[in-house]
């Protein structure tokens, strides 16, 4: 291995003079307590660094050693339920309450497993050569680089995770000694057989993602607004009630607490698919606001690398990046102490390719073995005032298909999830239609449409109303207001703290906006009929209906599909009044 | 551990705060450096960066006399550290630990770097015990929980020191007589000396001055120092909070005058300048300060910060507010409109928020209606609010009737809610959150069960 001599020191940058060879973003360990760094500048002997870690006494003549690999994460069966620093090191082994720099000493830890594969098998990269055998059972895959024959194998049973469980040697003759982990560089996207286009959504369980801007399997959304309007919240309630097999949960530069929370809650909470606790299918990776600058950087390349070895595993992975806007800033501040010439809001000209390549992330695909998987990305940005029209937001809203925009107004209300529908959008709606028909709702494009119409209509008519007052708007439209509000209330509204109305099923949000839009139909009709709007209004079911999420769980659907003949019998009633008095 | 060094007559440059000197002795990145000159007190720096033959220090106070000759630097071989010890509270000291009221040094048990080490997030305990501040804006609809950062989010002239000492005296948790041991650290940062004064005073007049311990840096001090304030007095209550078990608060004031030195000093070192002159690593330095607050699995005390700062030009887009609103569990924000009214304390309700207050409040933690009561007043005094604006553009009498009663709602929120004269307890407060709600048509209260309203309001009041 290389070495050099640190020359010069700053902050968490460094120069040293090399004695041997290094690459451009070649991975380091600084002095004696072996601090984690990576290459950045090359110029003859002299190598410019970051460090991922506080550099508090380093001084000039002390060794930096080159790995010999870019930066790297280790994947492998131990990440599942556990909780990382940005560099994918584990934090819940810690024994002091505080962050100590430098390397841990690597625990062991072990699996049992049943192999997939016999001696003499060709086995090509990212191929299954083994299962562990637990509650939730995991697959270990050949490195993406590695193939051959296999010819030493251990017996199945308990191994530790850095013993040797299999010899593949291929073609070139060269062996490739697997254990159930490899590393691989986090920069570097993960080579897949194919990439595929939407076939179905990804289901959130939050009403306004699914019915009105749903995300497809593979798709990338952001999630964009001002401190305290639901960012984390709703990443939160993705995060866990969303039907990806696996979460990537990264808190890139946000709060401490908020990663204590997911910590603390998700064991307890049970995935309503497989009974089994939250945390089961969740990897944490952790890298607070007060955590170093440099490592934020990395720990969203790390986030993507990890949920990509869970696809080509098969299966379908979310990733909850809370805030890509902090990573951007990461980005400018490391940028910003090479002395790169700096762009819009201070940010290097190369943040929109670096949003771009890390969306680009995202996908559905075919796994090297063949396997179908998918990575869908929910990115938040903090845009400083709530402002978007800022960098990172108009960068990033040009490579995603789902936007998802928090409104301040509807926060301050306490109207959650504060989404705004105005201004929100999801981009592959078409493709996703099929999926509702095939799930039984053939309507739901038409559903959709309409709802959104009345939103609409809803923004046009309260500026009317603002100038001439409501009353004095044609009964028509009064009723159109009506209508609209309750879809607000009834329908969007969904709190992330009611144990009742937390998760929405498909099936409970058809039923739902079913009931509304036949509310709809018969006001409309009503006023037609010239029932006076105020009359609509006094309804006594209107109550039930604003709170529709509130009062109908997941195990009251029949009652719910019961609501419309209720609908009917009031507006009968109240029609026979009308036709009578008139 | 090394020794001490003094160099003489290394210095080869004074630029602003940066000393650049010959390295004549081994020394870190980071080490603690005491820059002598003359007969006056050392002034505090540390080293910023070095190479084989020099080194940049950055001094943490004044620069302005020193010169190339005569002026000697003592190299210590750690960081900058702070030795805290049991007879911390019941103290005044300066912006870096020294005693100011004439009393001996405090005589250290441990000596804490003053930067502070990251709390590992897997060692973070929830915080959810609820504090009762006795304001009810606070306690039913912002509500406080031991462990967390909630700032004051106030503009020049409104009375958020009154708050904040109101805050400081009364905070306890409900059921209990003041028995545990808590403590109160003030840093003040760049504050005029009387407002210091009426905090020591009202500390004085509940008797808690003994549990108070005040970090003072005031208006006609170096600028640099309060950038070491808030360091030294969080380390004090680090210490305070997770080795000796308190229920420590943080009131740190005022945090727009520490934004302001720290934009001072960028420049000062040439950095590139971010929004509004600000540097781009502001959010990570007030992390720094904020992300100090929590609870720690295992150990018995906590770390609850009130930072408040004043917002330039009362915009709470302006980078300050922004970038403390990004990192803190929330924000209180005062009105001077509200003000103005003569509604005291000026809280804005609808910009406030405490993120919290879900995990605080509630069955088994407050009152099983708490929730929801909270919910139906922001929901309501929003409503009463849009109709003020309408009401202001086409009068009152073009309102329609359910509009009417919001607007008359959003009154008796203002005058019997939000306005009070004295403490109150949480039960009255709620009480007074039912009783404003009174009068509402009940068909619109969407976020109260039937349950729920028949319990607290009763049968509707005909119109
Ligand atoms: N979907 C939701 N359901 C219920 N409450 C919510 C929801 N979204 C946000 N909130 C409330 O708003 C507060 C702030 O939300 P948070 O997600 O932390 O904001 P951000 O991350 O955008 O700063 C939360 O503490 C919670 O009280
Ligand atoms: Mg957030």
């Amino acid at each position: 291995m290389s070495e050099a001599r640190i020359t010069w020191v700053g902050g968490p940058v460094l120069k040293a003079c090399a004695t041997g060879p290094f690459s451009i973003f070649e991975a380091l360990a600084v002095g004696e307590r072996r601090l984690l760094g990576e290459v950045i500048q090359l110029r003859g002997d002299e190598l410019v660094a970051q460090v991922y870690e506080d550099t508090t006494g380093l001084e000039p003549g002390v060794t930096v050693v080159g790995l010999e690999r870019p930066l790297s994460v280790t994947l492998g069966p131990n990440l599942l339920g556990g909780i990382f620093d940005g560099l994918l090191r584990p934090l819940s082994r810690a024994t002091d309450y505080q962050i100590q720099p430098g390397a841990a000493e690597r625990s062991v830890a072990r699996h049992c497993l049943e192999f997939a594969v016999r001696n003499g098998d060709i086995l090509s990269g990212g191929a299954v050569f083994a299962r562990t055998v637990a509650s939730r059972p995991q697959s270990l895959l050949v490195p993406p680089w590695a193939s051959g024959r296999v010819e030493a194998l251990v017996e199945p049973g308990e191994h530790r995770d850095d013993e040797t469980l299999l010899v593949l040697v291929d073609d070139a003759g060269q062996r490739h000694e697997l254990t159930m982990q490899h590393d691989w560089p986090v920069r570097r996207s993960r080579p897949v057989r194919e990439r595929l286009g939407v076939n179905a959504p990804m289901i959130t369980g939050q009403r306004i993602l699914d019915t009105l801007f749903p995300v497809a399997r593979g798709g990338r959304a952001a999630l964009p607004g001002g401190f305290g309007t639901g960012k984390t919240v709703l990443q939160e309630a993705l995060a866990k009630w969303c039907d990806a097999d696996v979460i990537v949960y990264v808190g890139c530069g946000e709060r401490g607490n908020e990663m204590a929370e997911v910590l603390d809650e998700f064991p307890q909470l049970e995935d309503p698919r497989t009974g089994r606790p939250l945390a089961e299918r969740t990897v944490i990776i952790a890298n607070t606001s007060n955590m170093p600058v440099a490592a934020r950087e990395a720990s969203i390349y790390t986030a993507i690398t990890v949920a990509e070895y869970f696809r080509d595993q098969g299966l379908n992975v979310a990733l909850m990046a809370d805030s890509t806007s902090r990573w951007a800033e990461a980005l400018r501040e490391v940028s910003g102490r090479l002395g790169e010439l700096p762009g819009e809001a201070g940010y290097p000209a190369y943040l929109s390719s670096r949003l771009a390549e890390f969306y680009e992330r995202a996908a559905r695909v075919t796994s090297l073995a063949g396997a179908e998987g998918s990575v869908t990305i929910i990115g938040a940005i903090s845009p400083p005032s709530g402002d978007f029209s800022e960098p990172v937001t108009l960068h990033t809203k040009r490579y995603v298909r789902c936007f998802w925009a928090l409104d301040r107004q509807r926060a301050q209300a306490r109207f959650y999830p504060a989404i705004h529908p105005l201004q929100s959008y999801g981009a592959d709606v078409q493709e996703l239609a099929d999926w509702w028909k095939r799930s039984g709702n053939p309507d739901w494009l038409v559903q959709r449409q309409r709802v959104l119409e009345l939103l609409e209509a809803q923004a046009h008519l309260e500026r009317m109303a603002r100038i001439v007052g409501r009353d004095a708007l044609p009964a028509q439209q009064q009723v159109r207001l009506l209508c609209a509000d309750l879809v607000n209330e009834g329908f969007l509204r969904q709190s992330s703290f009611s144990k009742v109305d937390r998760f929405c099923s498909p099936a409970r949000q058809v039923a739902m906006l079913s009931v509304l839009l036949h509310f709809a139909d018969r006001a409309d009709a009503a006023v037609a009929a010239g029932v006076p709007p105020a009359r609509l209004a006094a309804l006594p079911m209107l109550r039930q209906l604003q709170r529709l999420g509130e009062e109908f769980s997941e195990d009251d659907l029949l009652r719910l599909r019961q609501l419309p003949r209720q609908i009917d019998y009031e507006f009968d009633q109240l029609q026979t009044v009308a036709s009578h008095a008139g | 551990m090394q020794a001490d060094l003094l160099l003489e007559n290394a210095v080869t440059r004074i630029e602003g705060p940066l000393l650049f000197a010959r390295r004549e002795a081994r020394v870190g990145l980071n080490a603690a450096v005491e820059v002598l000159a003359g007969t006056g007190p050392p002034r505090l720096g540390r080293v910023a960066a070095l190479d084989e033959t020099s080194m940049v220090i950055e001094v943490l106070e004044s620069t302005s006399g020193l010169a190339l000759h005569g002026t000697r630097i003592r190299l210590h071989p750690e960081p900058l550290l702070f030795g805290v010890g049991p007879h911390l509270l019941g103290r005044v000291f300066d912006s870096v630990g020294r005693p100011l009221d004439g009393g001996p040094p405090v005589a250290a048990r441990s000596r804490r770097r003053i930067e502070g080490l990251a709390i590992n997030p897997a060692w973070r305990a929830l915080p959810r015990d609820f504090i009762e501040t006795g304001i009810a804006t606070i306690d039913v609809m912002n509500s406080l929980v031991r462990g967390q950062k909630l700032p004051l989010f106030s503009a020049g002239g409104l009375p958020h020191d009154r708050l904040a000492a109101e805050i400081a005296q009364r905070a306890r948790l409900r059921g209990t007589q003041g028995e545990e041991s808590f403590a109160v650290v003030f840093a003040g940062i760049g504050v005029p000396h009387d407002a210091a004064e009426q905090f020591r005073l009202a500390m004085e007049s509940s008797g808690a001055l003994g549990h108070t311990a005040m970090f003072l840096n005031l208006a006609d001090e170096p600028g640099m120092q309060r950038l070491l304030a808030p360091r030294y007095a969080l380390t004090a209550a680090e210490y305070l909070a997770f080795e000796e078990g308190r229920h420590v608060l943080v009131i740190l004031t005022d945090m727009t005058n520490y934004c302001e030195a720290l934009r001072e000093v960028s420049a000062s070192h040439g950095e590139i300048p971010g929004r509004k002159g600000y540097p781009g690593y502001m959010y990570s330095d007030l992390a720094s300060l904020y992300e100090r607050a929590g609870c720690i699995r295992g150990r018995p005390g906590t770390l609850t910060q009130l930072p408040i700062l004043t917002m330039p030009g009362d915009d709470i887009g302006h980078p300050i507010p922004d970038l403390t609103g990004y990192i803190t569990e929330g924000q209180i924000v005062l009105d001077r409109e509200l003000d103005r009214r003569g509604i005291y304390p000026p809280v804005r309700v609808l910009p406030s928020l405490s993120r919290l207050m879900d995990a605080g409040i509630g069955e088994g933690f407050t009152d099983p209606d708490h929730p929801a009561l909270a919910h139906q007043l922001f929901a309501a005094y929003a409503r009463a609010l849009r109709v003020r604006v309408l009401a202001s553009v086409m009068g009152e009498q073009g309102l329609p009737e359910s509009d009417r009663r919001f607007l008359a709602f959003g009154e008796r929120f203002e005058r019997q809610f939000v306005h009070q004269a004295n403490a109150r307890t949480l039960e009255e407060s709620l009480e007074a959150g039912w009783a404003v709600l009174q009068g509402l048509p009940h068909g619109e209260l969407t976020r109260l069960s039937n349950a729920q309203i028949g319990r607290h309001l009763g049968a509707e009041a005909r119109a």
